[in-house]
């Protein structure tokens, strides 16, 4: 069983409160057309669950097949940095057809963040570090494409449809509550 | 280095750390141990400890790669069904990103499949894979029967991984059911081990 091998702190970007009773990280690429598909369905797993759920999210971007999927990473983390990580999130797999550095500075405007600090940062390379972190970490956890889900730092190895995902959530929120009761 | 068998030129060399195959799709059937054919001839997987069989094959149409070629340092065999294939595609693909981290242990990557130098060609232009694919084409599997990884009945190899050290030893190896992605993270943990 894979499992999340690098440890979700205060550095990672994620919705829910860290009291939630379950945890679910993915690792996911802004170019990847699966990822795309997920995006809403984890969007209504988290309106189900509410304050029950944290949701922790992370880059896999496969570069070599996804020309602009490293630039959309950094580009998030841009925003991240300046507090809008998960309003360029959302942008970046809404506008997943038209990804590309216009669509980046365009969507850094949108969100009044300044788009000569965004291409700065793209240029410089201010996120790379920071994004193959992310991957490597992925690698290592058993990440062998994306999108992948980690469910209380477990590797879902089911599909990512909303009954599954919601199945297995409840599982290991029954799981960890009769952990506790133990 | 691939070493040049006979010269064709600047544009050929180029193109030897990019490769294509050309098998079959595997057939979704038995991924049991038992139904391989490869057991049926007595073949097991090659383990650690093993002496690790030299080879020599094209990677190109105009080069060959031996495994001797790559003494010094670690090795790692990705031997794989076939090109185009789904789950080939996204092993290649992750392990042509994690190229970076098996560079850092000074480990060679080496794709395996019995689909033609072409192929193989055709392949890794689409992927924009930046590691050799090894043509096991004629005869057709002879170098994944050495290692214990051929799936006979289908005709292509099994998705085996090997990590070979400096001195051609195995020593790690790893057999995937053939319609699982086995990841990067079993390569990671033998280079960190032979590293130490």
């Amino acid at each position: 069983m894979a499992t999340l091998k690098v440890p979700i702190t205060s550095t990672d970007h994620f919705q829910g409160p860290e009291s939630a009773d379950v945890t679910m990280a993915e690792y996911g690429d802004y170019e990847c057309p699966h990822c795309g598909r997920a995006h809403p369905i984890v969007k209504s797993v988290q309106k189900y669950f509410g304050e029950r759920l944290r949701f922790v999210f992370r880059n896999f971007p496969l570069g070599e097949m996804h020309p602009h999927a490293e630039a959309a990473a950094e580009t998030a983390e841009f925003a991240g940095a300046h507090g809008k990580f998960w309003e360029m999130h959302d942008l970046l797999f809404e506008n997943q057809d038209r990804l590309g550095g216009q669509l980046f500075l365009g969507l850094a405007q949108e969100l009044e963040l300044s788009a000569i600090a965004l291409r700065q940062a793209l240029e410089g390379g201010e996120f790379k570090s920071r994004v193959r972190g992310d991957f490597t970490g992925g690698v290592r956890s058993g990440v062998n494409g994306t999108p992948t889900f980690f469910i209380n730092g477990r590797r879902h190895d089911g599909s990512f449809d909303f009954e599954s995902l919601v199945l297995a959530i409840e599982e290991a929120i029954s799981a960890t509550k009769s952990t506790a009761k133990a | 280095m691939p070493h040049q068998r006979r010269g064709k030129g600047q544009k050929e060399e180029k193109n030897a750390m990019t490769i294509v195959k050309t098998v079959p799709d595997s057939p979704a059937g038995s991924h049991s141990k038992s139904g391989n054919d490869a057991h049926a001839l007595g073949a097991e997987l090659l383990a650690a400890g093993a002496v690790a069989p030299n080879f020599n094959l094209n990677v190109t149409p105009d080069q060959t790669l031996s495994l001797s070629d790559l003494r010094g340092r670690p090795v790692i065999l990705a031997f794989y069904p076939s090109d185009w294939s789904p789950v080939c595609g996204d092993q290649m693909a992750l392990y042509n990103e994690v190229l970076p981290e098996f560079h850092r242990f000074g480990a060679e990557l080496l794709g395996v499949s019995v689909d033609g130098v072409w192929c193989h060609r055709a392949f890794a232009e689409a992927r924009h894979l930046h590691f050799p694919l090894l043509a096991d084409f004629e005869p057709k599997g002879l170098v994944a029967r050495q290692y214990g990884a051929y799936r006979a009945k289908e005709g292509v190899s099994e998705r085996a991984l090997f990590v070979i050290d400096k001195n051609g030893i195995i020593s790690w190896s790893y057999c995937s059911p053939i319609a699982v992605n086995p990841g990067a993270e079993g390569i990671l943990q033998a280079l960190e081990d032979l590293s130490k």
